[in-house]
């Protein structure tokens, strides 16, 4: 490849190009192999029958109700719960009190997979949206638990010393020097809060509900439907970029002054 | 712990003492139980409008003797009075530039000058004027609005310093505020120091690393020991004022220079 090729692909045009390049590259090659090697369409479907089965579901209304229901519990979830976890999180690492009164109850529910609870909160709560919504506030709780306590500890201690200097009080330490210093820390658990909502409603799903695009993908699946599946596959997948890259937008906005190089992905 | 002390310049009438040391100690707790004596039995007054500077080794506590005399560092025991009443605190009258220029990222370098005048609510609008105006004083004009982060280390410590004198404190305190710019920027530097200090009738403390830059600004330059740390040796220094670059060269200014350092001849190496 030529300096210029390679200068090219590094603008955001060129980047674009690859990407596009790239993907459409890949989806040829999975057509072709499908075809090629007469691969049964229940094993592999080929990527036109997974658009075929997009369209009729999307059109049917299918496909936006349940998008919309899995979105419903995933956002209320997520919001509950990363909520709930910063506001713990404040009183844990501003009041000694708190933290001795939460912290061994905090570790000690941590350790606990939150999926595998997902059943017995659907037995309590039922197979309605409000079990997926607790079982996503759980999960969303706690990457905002530790992020606020460790960011509201992560204040440099010459800053913390240098507005003492200046008479300022406990609260003036916390509100201009605390709480800016731990904003990096709660959008790191924001982002991670959210990635694992979309799972968490999903597996609340599976474990037994009504609705929702866990739902769809079990009877689907159930129907030996697996373009339908694949479809669902993707809406799901582009409801995990879409968050990611909104909290990664309103994250850039406010805390600016950080320099945010390479993505973070957590496969849990 | 905010606890406002009495203005300072209430000052009674015959005593010009402005801090009063006495048997000042230092000991610090490290966390595997070992004590480290830091400060032993300082004991230092400093007049009212005089300019004291400090020199030391490094590590003798310098920059130790330098926090517990803002409030923000307890002391082990001694006593220190301020302006005659005993310090418990930090205090509105003191100024303070450290060793590293501690902004804060997220402010743009007139929000980092301002910081003194936000927590002490104080005139907003007053005040910014005459920030603006000492920042354009250390040739920082044009960068008011720009982040830390786009400024060199010698110009975000002159942000701090501006900082330290944007509520006109009657006392300021310095702890090797010029050790991150060049020699020249240094050199003007040392000058509107001396200038401010000649205008403005502050009390100034000053740790430095050199002992020219000592001599050139101080009344009385106080040498320190190796740890702990204690007083060896306060030198009155009887040059004329205002002091010019040009007196670095005088055989007086030698003299000085070299009383000083004859005792980190003997008592190792001074600071870099
Ligand atoms: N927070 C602290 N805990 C333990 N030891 C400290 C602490 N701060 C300073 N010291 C020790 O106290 C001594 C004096 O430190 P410092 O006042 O920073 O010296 P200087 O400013 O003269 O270089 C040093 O030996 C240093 O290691
Ligand atoms: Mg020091």
């Amino acid at each position: 490849m030529s300096a210029e090729t390679r200068k090219y692909f590094n603008t955001a045009a060129g980047g674009f190009v690859l990407a596009l390049t790239t993907f459409v590259a890949f989806i040829g090659l999975w057509e072709g192999a499908v075809r090629l090697f007469d691969v049964p369409k229940i094993i592999l479907p080929p990527p036109t029958s997974i658009a075929v089965a997009f369209w009729s579901m999307l059109q049917g209304g299918e496909l936006p109700w349940h998008t919309a229901v899995t979105l419903y519990e995933i956002l209320l979830g997520f919001l509950l719960g990363a909520l709930g976890g910063l506001l713990l999180g404040f009183g844990i690492a501003l009041s000694p009190l708190s933290e001795r009164i939460f912290y061994p109850y905090v570790v000690a529910f941590q350790t606990v997979p939150k999926v595998a609870i997902a059943p017995i909160i659907v037995i309590w709560f039922g197979y309605g949206v409000t079990s997926k919504v607790i079982i996503t506030a759980t999960i969303a709780f706690f990457p905002l638990l530790a992020n606020a306590i460790m960011g509201l500890r992560a204040a440099p201690q010459d800053q913390v010393e240098m507005m003492e200097t200046y008479t300022a009080s406990r609260w003036q330490v916390f509100q201009l020097v605390r709480l800016p210093q731990a904003l990096p820390y709660i959008f790191v658990g924001l982002d991670v809060a959210i990635v694992l909502s979309v799972i968490g409603a999903i597996v609340g799903e599976f474990v037994g509900s009504k609705a929702g695009l866990g739902y769809l993908i079990l009877q689907k699946n159930f129907n030996f439907d697996m373009a339908g599946t694949f479809a669902v596959l993707i809406v799901l997948s582009l409801i995990g970029v879409g968050v990611h890259a909104l909290i990664s937008f309103v994250q850039r906005r406010i805390v600016f002054w950080i320099d945010v190089s390479g993505e973070r992905v957590t496969g849990a | 712990m905010y606890q406002p002390n009495a203005g300072l310049s209430r000052m009674s009438g015959a005593d010009r003492r402005l801090v009063r040391i006495s048997n000042l100690e230092k000991k610090y707790q490290t966390r595997d139980g070992k004590a480290i004596h830091a400060l032993a039995d300082v004991n230092l007054d400093i007049e009212e409008g005089e300019f004291v500077s400090i020199v030391g080794p490094s590590g003798c506590g310098k920059t130790t003797l330098l926090k517990i005399l803002t409030g923000v560092l307890s002391r082990s025991s001694g006593d220190i009075l301020i302006a005659g009443s005993r310090l418990s605190g930090p205090s509105r009258e003191i100024g303070v530039v450290f060793q590293a220029p501690v902004l804060l990222p997220w402010r743009t370098v007139i929000e980092n000058v301002m910081v003194p005048i936000q927590v002490q609510k104080r005139d907003r609008a007053e005040f910014e004027s005459r920030a603006r105006r000492l920042l354009a004083m250390v040739g920082l004009a044009g960068f008011e609005d720009k982040y830390p982060s786009e400024l060199s280390g010698g110009m975000q410590q002159r942000v701090g310093i501006c900082r330290a004198l944007v509520h006109d404190p009657s006392f300021l305190l310095m702890d090797e505020p010029f050790g991150a710019l060049d020699a020249m920027t240094r050199e003007t530097m040392n000058e509107e120091l001396q200038r401010i200090w000649q205008e403005s009738k502050k009390t100034v403390l000053l740790v430095t690393h050199s002992i020219p830059e000592a001599v050139y600004l101080a009344d009385r330059v106080i040498v320190m020991t190796p740890r702990p740390g204690r007083i060896v040796e306060v030198i009155k220094v009887d040059l004329p004022r205002p002091r010019v670059l040009a007196m670095h060269n005088t055989a007086e200014f030698g003299k000085y220079v070299s009383a000083i350092r004859r005792h980190f001849n003997s008592a190792g190496k001074l600071d870099a």
